[in-house]
């Protein structure tokens, strides 16, 4: 592929971005209130939002990368960074994001059979059906694989009993991917499965956990005798930790994402001054070393997409991305409310919300695996010290 | 990495493990020298001291990102030699220029048959702009009168590349280091390198030694300072990878309390924790060589980003190289303190953390 080849797409990008955005669009804004998570029962805030959605999704661009008969592009990746670039160039919101998105789906499209990926990711990439993750249960918190949801055998169906918890809008989702136990004598790694569940199957409920930052994104998730074909399960039945251990590559690509500064994204400084005035000396020699920290991780998240696309994927390092990603996160949003001062203090006023993503960051280095069971995947499997 | 990119890693890595291991620069210590003639004459041969010089001048020309990956292989075992004075640095001064005398110089740096040093600093920190060292206008030429200090390789050096005030501004000369008043002073440096101090005295200097033009030196030392960076904060990214190899194979081979310690969660974390910045320092390093090859004008946060990454993770590194060590790591006979000392210089050399830290900064827009 020749670079005018991609100088073209670029212009041909630009010029079709401009027709077709809505400008209400256009805003630059990417905060909670403004994600377009899609789903059965999604309310679109507005006609612009469902627009943008609609002709994006027609091109295969809500998930450019993906193969096109499964609703997306087909894009590599140099032709997908040219797309972010061009996003970002008009400040254009994301027309969908969503854990279909950035999780089942690059679950399904590795393990998934072609009639699974057929029935289940054009639904995503239309933002028609959100989905939710049920990995962690009570008292299995790091220690993911110990997990107690049972799914029973019974004819073409299992019955599943127990509970999930930290199901992340599990409330407002219409399926869930969950790890399930389909065999209690083998060994804890080797009896999951990893298998599909429409939220609205008999005998699941949900309940909201109220967060310190005083909103409820997670909730605890109950099935109570649930009945769900077994032709829902992802793999080989038992063989469900390979995807769930895929899957979490992923998940903690994403998480990693949210702090770095990427290229195009504002200087942590320039906020910080416009925010708070003057810095002092302090809070500015520590907004230096995170600007440069930023700009470092972002690039070394670019470095690890570009060697995912040349084969390999990720692997164990999606470790070092999330340890480095999720504490630089927490790092950046210290300095915000340190800027902020007593105006940060509030739930509501000129910074409202500042408190309550400040609050927010303090998760990611827990959900998808804690810092520190990130530190210990490097040291076991990447630096080889005994265990 | 390309496949070529990956071969000349590995060559660079065969040659050096042979011809240049840490060994080597304990010996050229014990033996009260700072360098190795040999060494830097097989360079020349391999093609390395003219890995920036242009084809038509007799280089291999490979560019930045090779001129980094050749010297992270030099760091990972300390190798020392004239190479980012010279080959680097020099080179992308003297290849701003078209002249003769510059085609000339480059095509012998090429060859391997000069040793240059850049003589810029005079205080305590890296300030290229706060030179004080006068070049008085003397008939067609100058006079040059001033001290430098912290001159890298400047006792070894046939040539030096001199920063000067002129009244039209900061001006770069070309001169041979033996003229008449330059006295050379070489320093007792921690890291066991060349670096000395450098008086002028009366210095003449001609027209033919400016090189670029008077009173426009960053046009030309500008771009060879970032290449020096960027090269540096390479060879600081594979010193820290050097010292981090040897603490963890301790880590696996030390037994303490009947285990080895690398069993302990403590170490292990602090251990992983040096791999993750690593990791992200060298993506900063290999940044800012694909920068210089591709866009060397808009390069200059990419490469203060690498020397402000690399200088932290290499002090990190030793650091925890000699506290994972314990005793032995305060031992002379031990390599450790080799990489600990070297870090110290490298991390001072063409600007420290702050220094580079401020120009991001600036290029980031606060």
């Amino acid at each position: 592929m020749s670079s005018t080849d991609l100088d073209t797409f670029r212009a041909e990008t630009r010029a079709w971005l401009e027709a077709n955005c809505p400008t209400e669009m256009r805003d630059g804004v990417r905060n909670e209130e403004t994600i377009c998570w899609g789903g059965r029962n999604w309310e679109f805030i507005s006609d612009a939002q469902r627009d943008w959605l609609n002709v994006m999704a027609a091109k295969g661009w809500t998930v450019p990368t993906w193969p096109v008969e499964y609703g997306g592009a087909g894009m590599d990746r140099a032709h997908d960074k040219i797309l972010s670039e061009e996003l970002v160039r008009l400040k254009a919101r994301l027309p969908l994001q969503s854990f279909g998105i950035w999780m089942l789906g690059p679950a399904l499209l590795a393990f998934g059979s072609h009639e699974q990926k057929l029935q289940y990711l054009p639904p995503i990439a239309r933002g028609e059906v959100r989905w939710c993750q049920g990995y962690s249960e009570p008292g299995a918190g790091s220690d993911l694989a110990s997990v107690q949801t049972k799914a029973d055998s019974d004819g073409d169906d299992y019955i599943v009993n127990g509970q999930k918890v930290w199901t992340s809008y599990a409330d407002k989702a219409d399926c869930i991917f969950a790890l399930v136990r389909t065999d209690r004598d083998a060994k804890k790694h080797l009896g999951i499965s990893f298998l599909l569940i429409d939220m609205d199957s008999k005998g699941v409920s949900t309940k909201p956990i109220r967060l310190i930052s005083g909103s409820s994104p997670f909730c605890e998730t109950f099935f109570d005798d649930v009945r769900v074909p077994k032709a829902n399960v992802v793999g080989m039945e038992h063989r469900g930790w390979d995807v769930a251990k895929h899957l979490l590559t992923h998940e903690r690509e994403m998480i990693s994402g949210g702090g770095a500064g990427l290229l195009g994204s504002r200087a942590l400084g320039a906020i910080l001054e416009e925010q708070g005035g003057e810095m002092d000396a302090s809070t500015r020699a520590e907004a230096l070393v995170c600007e440069v920290d930023a700009l470092a991780i972002g690039l070394t998240l670019e470095r690890y997409k570009d060697q995912a696309e040349a084969g390999g994927g990720v692997g164990d390092a999606s470790a070092m991305l999330k340890y480095q990603g999720t504490e630089l996160n927490k790092r950046r949003h210290e300095l915000l409310m340190s800027a902020g001062g007593t105006e940060a203090l509030t739930w509501d006023g000129t910074h409202g919300g500042l408190a309550a993503d400040w609050l927010r960051t303090k998760a990611n280095s827990i959900e998808g695996g804690t810092s520190e069971v990130m530190l210990s995947i490097v040291s076991r499997r990447i630096l080889g010290l005994p265990g | 990495m390309s496949e070529d990119e990956t071969m000349l890693q590995d060559a660079a890595r065969g040659f050096l493990d042979g011809a240049a291991p840490v060994s080597h620069l304990r010996g050229l210590r014990d033996a009260g020298k700072t360098l190795d003639a040999k060494l830097w004459a097989d360079m020349a041969a391999m093609g390395w001291t003219g890995v920036l010089v242009p084809e038509d001048a007799g280089g291999s020309d490979m560019g930045h990102a090779a001129a980094g990956i050749l010297a992270n292989e030099m760091g990972k075992t300390l190798v020392t030699s004239p190479f980012l004075s010279t080959a680097v640095i020099a080179a992308t001064a003297l290849r701003q220029v078209a002249s003769d005398r510059a085609t000339a110089a480059l095509a012998q740096i090429a060859e391997g048959k000069v040793i240059y040093a850049l003589a810029v600093d005079e205080g305590h920190k890296h300030a290229p702009e706060n030179t004080q060292l006068q070049a008085v206008a003397d008939g067609n030429g100058f006079r040059l009168t001033g001290s430098k200090g912290f001159v890298v390789d400047g006792s070894n050096a046939d040539r030096l590349l001199v920063l000067a005030q002129s009244d039209t501004g900061l001006t770069l000369f070309d001169v041979p280091a033996d003229r008449d008043g330059i006295t050379r002073t070489a320093s007792a440096m921690i890291d066991a390198r060349d670096a000395a101090s450098v008086d002028f005295a009366d210095v003449q200097a001609t027209g033919d030694d400016v090189v670029g033009t008077v009173g426009d030196a960053m046009t030309v030392l500008r771009p060879a300072l970032e290449a020096g960076q960027a090269a540096l904060a390479a060879e600081m990214a594979g010193l820290a990878a050097g010292a981090f190899e040897m603490t963890v194979a301790y880590l696996k081979e030390r037994k303490q309390f009947g285990i080895e310690i690398g069993r302990f969660q403590a170490l292990q974390h602090r251990a992983a924790h040096l791999w993750c910045e690593s990791e992200v320092t060298a993506s900063a390093v290999r940044n800012a060589g694909r920068m210089l090859d591709e866009d060397a004008d808009n390069a200059t946060m990419a490469v203060s980003l690498a020397k402000a990454r690399a200088t932290s993770t290499a002090k990190l590194a030793v650091i925890e190289g000699v506290q994972m060590h314990g005793g032995i790591g305060m031992t002379d006979a031990f390599d450790m303190g080799f990489f600990m000392k070297r870090g110290r210089v490298a991390a001072e050399w063409l600007g420290d953390y702050g220094y580079h830290a401020e120009r991001v900064a600036a290029a980031r827009g606060f």
